[in-house]
């Protein structure tokens, strides 16, 4: 019996739509959330992920419609945030059918808000996200974006993330965010083996070739991508095909 | 036939739901003892805290309602927290008592591996299961916890290994549990929760 390593489509979504972008500038409609998502449940996607990523107060109720109809085409587990500040932001999120709540900014300006949730969903709802920059000499971690420094070192903030309740990190390398150049393999293999709960790698995937150094060398127990899988650049199913091939165990759906 | 779903607040009652509508079975929340008392089939979904479902049951005098349900021979189905809820109780939370439906202690996962158990693992088939009739015996399910049932639990029908080896499923008489979510566990999940509602047609 192995645990398999997960593939994890992300939409990120303007509340209502999926959009495409770097760095939040010049976005692009990449489709309907919903259809993206039966179309991943039926690939074999072992988890999905959707996000506000505007996360405007207005804008809420339309994303938690978003949620809803996501959910109604997955029958595997779906994790949501963008603009979950509160516990009753992630008691709607998971009132509107997500399975597990993801956290950034909100928990670096205020921890005991992973504790909170951790004591109200379980450690294994509770998800913290971490963009992290490089910088000389250390991991930065970044808030609001990518935008602002948190003035945190990242391998720290993910150990008193995990000691507050967090049950898995989204690491996500900004550096390599939408470079298309491959996940940040030291970054997530450092982070990986100082924490005790899972890692979900994100940031650089194009090639299949991405997905097995983060998975062989990086210490990552599943990788996050986006437009690949959106675009159809890669389809879940052949990925997995060349990952089985090369000894990384995955799910196929039967 | 409709599934009484108990909703005690603590549960991811909507999934389940979902899956259930799936698989075009009807079902109904409860939330209340004498619905549950009453019910066809039983399912208790739970994640989170064992300290939380159980408080959360007795909070709403769901306890009594729901052993006399399955002393009387309703089927029953507990999913991850509602499997280990059937326990006398839990490391998790040690002086609480839970259902006692079955005898023994969960306890925790060894700390030599990733916790929680977070994402898909294959199971070990240990004896007939009806749960799993028809189910390909390669099929993956989705797990998400810290703690678990032992395997050596008399009513174990197949089990999970994950630093440990624990019980995926149990299944005695008309008890039936799974430490995993078969309501996310893709189409092998489905077939699952097709021959529990079947079971009990």
């Amino acid at each position: 019996m192995t645990l398999v390593r997960r593939i994890v489509p992300c939409l990120d979504t303007d509340g209502a739509r999926v959009v495409k972008g770097v760095n939040f500038t010049g976005l692009r409609d990449a489709g309907d959330p919903a259809e993206l998502a039966a179309r991943y449940n039926a690939e074999g996607a072992d988890e999905l992920i959707v996000l506000d990523i505007a996360a405007s107060r207005d804008r809420r109720p339309t994303f938690l419609e978003t949620i809803r109809r996501v959910a109604a085409e997955l029958a595997i587990p779906l994790t949501a945030g963008g603009g979950i500040r509160t516990l009753e932001d992630a008691r709607a999120v998971v009132r509107a059918g997500a399975d597990k709540i993801t956290v950034n900014t909100a928990a670096v300006e205020q921890p005991e808000l992973i504790s909170q949730l951790s004591e109200e969903f379980g450690a294994q709802a509770v998800v913290l996200a971490i963009d992290v920059k490089r910088e000389i000499g250390n991991w930065d971690v970044r808030i609001r974006g990518g935008r602002d420094s948190a003035h945190l070192d990242a391998l720290l903030w993910a150990q008193q993330g995990v000691a507050l309740g967090a049950g898995e990190i989204l690491l996500t390398s900004v550096d390599r965010d939408g470079t298309q150049s491959g996940f940040d393999v030291a970054l997530t293999f450092a982070i990986s083996r100082s924490v005790s709960v899972p890692v979900i790698a994100s940031g650089g995937a194009k090639l299949p070739d991405h997905f097995l150094e983060i998975f062989r060398d990086g210490a990552a127990d599943a990788a996050l991508a986006a437009s690949v899988f959106h675009d159809n650049t890669q389809s879940i199913r052949s990925l997995k095909q060349f990952l089985a091939q090369r000894g990384v165990p995955v799910r196929f759906p039967c | 036939m409709t599934v009484t779903l108990i909703d005690h607040g603590a549960g991811n009652v909507a999934s389940v739901e979902r899956a259930l509508t799936r698989i075009g079975a009807a079902s109904v929340r409860a939330s209340s003892p004498q619905p549950i008392a009453n019910a066809e089939i039983l399912l208790l979904p739970g994640v989170g805290h064992f300290a939380a479902l159980i408080r959360a049951l007795d909070e709403k005098s769901l306890r009594q309602p729901l052993l006399e349900a399955v002393n009387r021979g309703v089927p029953f189905l507990g999913i991850c927290l509602g499997l280990q809820a059937l326990f006398e109780s839990s490391d998790e939370a040690p002086d609480l008592a839970g259902l006692g439906v079955l005898q023994g202690r969960v306890s925790a996962l060894p700390q030599t591996v990733k916790l929680p158990h977070m994402g898909w693992n294959t199971i070990r088939a240990l004896r007939p299961s009806r749960l799993l009739r028809d189910v390909p015996a390669d099929s993956y399910f989705y797990f998400a916890h810290s703690f678990a049932a032992p395997a050596a639990a008399g009513p174990a029908t197949a089990t999970c290994e994950h630093g440990a080896e624990f019980a995926a499923i149990i299944e005695r008489g008309n008890i039936f549990a799974t430490q995993f979510h078969p309501e996310k566990s893709g189409d092998a999940g489905a077939l699952l929760l097709r021959n529990f509602v079947s079971l009990a047609a």
